[in-house]
């Protein structure tokens, strides 16, 4: 978090992390962004439109709603947030928060930069941070990223957790508005690293119309972003246009086009077409000839997506301990180079720990973390499976649902690899369910009997993302139930370390229990990748994956 | 035949269904009056046996039916088994169509592929002919309310359209076995049938010499065995020989839409519809499974019309 | 007449309720699909039941049917999840299909009948082969394929179309989604036609017509062409249901954001309210479009009278 005179370059700064959600692959995932940064607000722009893809949002277009990557495509151009996070370096940084100081690491005194209105002309004050998170905590609101507010003091009153249990509080007693442009926050217990997360879309501000009129608002949304909402037909697509009265380096461009497909495969046709700009999320099967059809006009870099699978650790033959060595094993026995050459054409990378590249050596990313079981070793992972006592039942299952991404394709190439290794057509079977939800209602229902896909996209750039919803006791994305006492003290103590360097140091070492009894296999790193028209420059992805709309130019 | 609506009680869906196969149902009113000494059976194989599209056909489809039971009698190499460093490869000695994403052999896919497809075919037909030619026939034959009361259970069930139940039902299930597949399109295919058969039944309900077997005293359950149902089988036969390609197709496009057969399941349509957004990079893994599909759609829809034509006096 | 007519339509209630009943028994059983609203991170007990209760999927199956029906009978069809109302997507994606099925039709009228003609009168001839192995390959490929392939080689290689369909999607952009659509359909036509042009060419009432003299362009319209085409009617009008329903594959290949798009995009998000909605449409279409076909005989045949 450097000081506001970073807003400068900054500009693009943009992204963010939307996503609630995460989920690997393909089309569910989440993440965001936007962008904008600060002076030179010349928008020499507003001649070219960027049309971009876009697939339709499954939730209103709330930001403590909207927890998958599309939704928050347009909650990042429509938002800023106090602290947003850098396209390139994915460090945050402060953007409508002149300043988060805290002398506890428990209670945070929040500081609005001055001048920022909303694109209504109505000024961005304390107050609409408060009303807008006690909002998307709020029980009776039922919002799918509630959880992000979970720390903060009071807010078990205003969200019980029991089924049928009713909210006693509207509002939660941590959060205080100090003065127009300052309010405090104080967190159930210490968190240092607390404040970076605040780039991400839950904590947007909403202004005063959402709450007279929220039907309203929510046909035409606005924030405080580089962008704002000119028109927006459900399942067609919206068009955005630039803010005037956004406070940070206005777009370089004259408004985004979002055009919604159904298909990513038709929408590439398009793009070598000439009928659409920026594809995000190229299909699998046009990555051998993207270069030659877009002429080098391709991005494929680090993303902050990790693709796993998970073991359902609640039923009695995947027993925690009992099974380490085929859960080891089958780890060795799954060739990620081999898969992700051919079936991704490299735009996944083998994966070496539980993280992402994109954090950075000093954020906690380890080339050293996984070892031998991450490298394709058909003999040795036989004899660990067979001293293991073989794969339980002699066959295990690999689950996801196959109708986005391309899900089915790695799964077959896992369980071909995983068969090959034991010499056997059976020992690994591929089972693909219909649609997400319902794959999800078997994984969070504890219905699965083999490993199952459980990808991960960070909400923000921070090690801990990676590691306490998935593998602390009774998290809330631990859907094989792994626990260990050991890595959730150190997650806990890692929390409240207030030396960055010294936390980081903790998370690691949490992660190694990871790597010692994985509770899930990783598999590989997801790259962002997009193709461009010949009609636009300076694409770029930020890293969730998301281009930086504000930074991309239109040629005339 | 089409004065059979005023004389039977009006029933508007029962008339679209009797005279939809119009040309087909020709056959059954006419065909008892041509010969005496034959049968229309006899009658219609001795027609067939010297049509070529038929005997081309037929030796296409036993062919097919060979592959299928005893797959390894092509192929030595297993369909899963699989070398992804392979991945796309095109033909090299011993894998004459090459390799597909996964790097398994196309040949040896393609051939244990039949399988899938010829049993989907076959199975889905003969269900759909059993179901819909008795819920059909019942519904023609005793008219009044049972006829009320079955013809709209077939439009309910008509009223669906098979993508979109597919769609729904299929994603449903945990375990999309070749039988549930199957299941499901016979569930969902018979109204076809039905209104065929009870057309049939209830222009051979008409004849002449029904009422004359009547008047002599026949009783019911004669009258239907002996009389209704040797001529009225004609236009189910015809029409389901026909619908058996697209079932074959079908089954293809389900599992397009990602709700047709599983692994360890060896099917064209799982490979085709892998293969169809490829094509540009591996053309090969399309053509081979979609050759053979197309091949096989084409056998039977021969078939199909040779049948047809043997069965219907009038186009002799 | 218009007895018939009553009587038809009352019979249409139950098969109405019958069907609706069962997609919503489906879709119902498609499970819950609140979860998927959260992404891969499960929420806690109490945020589902809010969600589930905000949804309305907190009731009984059948009492959500009921309410259901008896919303839709004052003319609400609910609530899509994104917070849109179905009839609003309706209003968007009826017309689009509409378009893309009249294109569809209109090909099989045009070609269907206009090949099956030409080869039933040139029965035996080359013409009749070509047609009769054009059909057959037509049939023998799956719509998926040919979809991409045209797609891909149109669009792409030769760009003579766009390959996705714009929002608006006029006439002329449905031309080509209009043949894939057609594709089967237009086969059957063909062979349909052809069977009953051949059939009808050896009627009595051909032979007087040519006997008394007509001039050949009169017999072939007005009497030849006239009685073949009961079947092909009878075909199209169950053709046009189906046709609706089954553009699931042509509107995902062109970005069509039609009825099939609306359908996936619900099935896809186990959206009852959205999938019940469109099927309900999409039956009372087909029924009634059995009912014109039906009316239509008794134009073509006057041998068929209604009372």
């Amino acid at each position: 978090m450097r000081g506001s005179t970073r807003a400068k370059w900054v500009v693009s700064a943009a992204v963010i992390a939307l996503a609630a959600t995460a989920c690997g692959g393909g089309g569910d995932d989440d993440g965001d962004n936007e962008s904008k940064g600060g002076s030179e607000g010349k928008n020499a722009n507003s001649a070219g439109v960027v049309r971009a893809y876009w697939t339709d949002p499954q939730n209103p277009l709330e930001p403590a709603n909207t927890n998958e990557v599309q939704g928050g495509k347009v909650m990042d151009m429509i938002f800023t947030k106090l602290m947003e996070y850098d396209p390139k370096t994915g460090e945050a940084f402060e953007a409508n928060a002149e300043k988060i100081t805290s002398t506890d690491s428990q209670t945070f005194t929040v500081k609005l930069k001055s001048g920022w209105t909303f694109a209504d002309g109505t000024p961005v004050t304390a107050k609409n941070y408060v009303d807008a998170w006690n909002y998307g905590a709020l029980l009776d609101n039922a919002q799918a990223n509630a959880y992000f507010f979970s720390d903060i003091e009071g807010y078990d009153a205003v969200h019980p957790e029991e089924e049928g249990a009713k909210a006693t509080a509207k509002t939660m007693s941590g959060l205080k508005v100090v003065d127009e442009s300052t309010f405090t926050v104080k967190l159930k217990q210490k968190f240092s690293t607390w404040p970076k997360r605040l780039g991400y879309t839950a904590y947007a501000p909403l202004p005063d119309a959402f709450f007279k009129d929220k039907a309203n608002y929510l046909k035409k949304p606005f924030g405080n972003g580089p962008y704002k909402v000119d028109s927006y037909t459900k399942g067609q697509g919206m068009k955005l246009s630039v803010n005037d009265k956004y406070a940070l380096e206005k777009p370089k461009n004259g408004g985004v086009e979002l055009k919604v497909y159904t298909d990513n495969t038709t929408a590439y046709s398009d793009l070598l077409a000439g009928n659409l700009d920026i594809l995000d999320g190229l299909p699998a099967s046009s990555l051998q000839n993207v270069e030659t059809d877009l002429n080098g006009r391709y991005i494929n870099q680090p993303a902050g997506i990790l693709q796993t699978v998970s073991f359902p650790f609640y039923d009695k033959k995947w027993d925690q301990k009992k099974t380490l060595k085929v859960r080891q094993g089958l780890s060795m026995a799954i060739d990620r180079k081999a898969i992700t050459e051919n079936i991704f054409s490299n735009t996944r990378t083998p994966a070496k720990d539980w993280t992402s590249p994109v954090l950075g050596e000093s954020g906690g990313f380890s080339q050293d973390m996984c070892g031998e079981y991450c490298e394709y070793n058909p003999e040795k992972a036989k004899q660990l499976i067979e001293e293991g006592g073989g794969i339980p039942g002699g066959t295990v299952t690999l689950t996801s649902n196959v109708d986005t991404g391309s899900h089915k394709d790695w799964m077959d190439a896992v369980c071909n690899s995983i068969n090959k290794v034991m010499g056997s057509e059976k020992a690994c079977l591929v089972k693909s369910v219909g649609t997400f939800g319902d794959f999800r209602n078997q994984a969070a229902g504890h219905e699965m009997s083999g490993m199952f896909r459980s990808g991960w996209q960070m909400d923000y750039p921070l090690i801990d993302n990676f590691l306490t919803p998935l593998y602390k006791t009774n998290a809330s994305s631990n859907d094989g139930l792994y626990s260990n006492k050991e890595f959730d003290k150190l997650i806990d103590q890692a929390n409240a370390e207030p030396d960055y360097a010294k936390a980081i140091k903790l998370y690691q070492d949490a992660e190694k229990i990871v790597a010692q009894e994985i509770p899930a296999i990783t598999l590989w790193y997801q790259n962002g990748d997009a193709g461009y028209s010949d009609k636009v420059d300076n694409v770029t992805l930020d890293p969730f994956s998301v281009p930086v709309f504000t930074d991309i130019t239109v040629k005339s | 035949m089409p004065d059979q609506i005023e004389k039977t009680t009006p029933d508007p869906v029962g008339a679209a269904g009797a005279i939809t196969d119009a040309a087909v149902t020709g056959a059954a009113t006419a065909a008892p009056k041509r010969e005496k000494a034959r049968s229309l059976g006899s009658d219609a194989w001795y027609d067939l046996r010297r049509n070529p599209v038929f005997v081309i056909s037929a030796l296409l489809i036993l062919f097919l039916v060979v592959v299928s039971i005893w797959p390894g009698l092509f192929s030595s190499t297993s369909p899963n088994d699989c070398d992804i460093t392979k991945s796309r490869h095109t033909a090299e000695s011993g894998h004459p169509f090459g390799y597909n994403l996964q790097g398994c052999d196309v040949y040896a896919r393609t051939v244990y592929g039949a399988r899938a497809s010829v049993t989907v075919g076959v199975c889905v037909t003969v269900g759909v002919a059993l179901l819909g030619g008795i819920l059909g026939g019942l519904a023609g034959f005793f008219g009044g309310w049972w006829d009320s009361i079955l013809s709209r259970i077939t439009d309910i069930f008509f009223g669906i359209p098979i993508l979109l139940g597919g769609l729904v039902f299929l994603s449903v299930i945990n375990s999309r076995s070749i039988w549930v597949v199957m299941g499901f399109m016979i569930a969902l295919a018979w109204p076809q049938i039905s209104r065929i058969a009870r057309g049939s039944v209830i222009s051979a309900k008409q004849q002449d010499y029904v009422q004359a077997a009547r008047a002599l005293g026949a009783g019911t359950g004669r009258i239907m065995l002996r009389h209704i149902l040797p001529n009225a089988v004609a236009p189910v036969i015809v029409v389901a020989t026909i619908a058996l390609g697209t079932f074959v197709s079908l089954e293809a496009t389900l599992s397009f839409l990602g709700v047709g057969l599983e692994a360890p399941t060896v099917s064209w349509g799982m490979d085709i519809s892998t293969a169809a957004v490829q094509y540009r990079n591996a053309p090969h893994m399309l053509l081979y499974p979609a050759g053979a599909l197309s091949i096989t759609v084409l056998a039977f829809i021969m078939l199909g019309d040779a049948v047809r034509d043997a069965l219907d006096p009038k186009l002799r | 007449m218009g007895r018939y007519v009553i009587r038809r339509l009352l019979q249409m209630v139950p098969v109405f309720l019958g069907t609706t009943f069962l997609i919503f028994i489906m879709v119902y059983a498609l499970g819950d699909p609140v979860l998927a609203f959260f992404g891969d991170r499960t929420p806690d007990d109490a945020t589902l039941a809010a969600k589930r209760h905000e949804l309305g999927l907190d009731k009984p199956m059948w009492e959500q049917y009921v309410t259901y029906m008896g919303n839709v009978f004052t003319g609400d069809f609910g609530t899509a999840f994104n917070g849109q109302k179905v009839t609003e997507l309706m209003g968007h994606a009826f017309p689009i299909t509409i378009r893309l099925t009249l294109v569809a039709i209109t090909i099989e009228i045009v070609f269907g009948v206009g090949l099956g003609l030409l080869a039933g009168l040139r029965r035996g001839r080359i013409a009749d082969s070509s047609t009769l192995i054009f059909t057959l390959i037509v049939i023998s490929i799956p719509t998926f394929v040919t979809g991409y392939l045209l797609q891909y080689f149109l669009a792409v290689e030769w760009k003579v179309i766009d390959p996705a369909v714009s929002a608006d999607a006029n006439f002329s952009e449905l031309i080509v989604p209009g043949f894939v659509l057609a594709g089967v359909s237009l086969a059957y036509v063909t062979r349909l036609t052809r069977t009953s042009i051949v059939e009808n060419l050896r009627a009595d009432y051909l032979r007087t017509a040519v006997a008394k003299g007509l001039p050949r362009r009169r017999v072939i319209t007005v009497h030849l062409l006239r009685n073949s085409l009961i079947p092909v009617v009878t075909h199209l009008g169950t053709d046009l249901g189906l046709l609706m329903g089954g553009a699931l594959v042509t509107e995902r290949i062109f970005n069509i954001q039609g009825v099939g798009f609306q359908l996936w995009n619900g099935v896809l998000r186990q959206n009852s309210q959205t999938v019940v909605g469109f099927v309900t449409i999409l039956v009372l279409i087909f029924l009634l479009a059995n009912l014109l076909v039906d009316l239509l005989y008794a134009v073509l045949d006057p041998r068929i009278r209604y009372a």
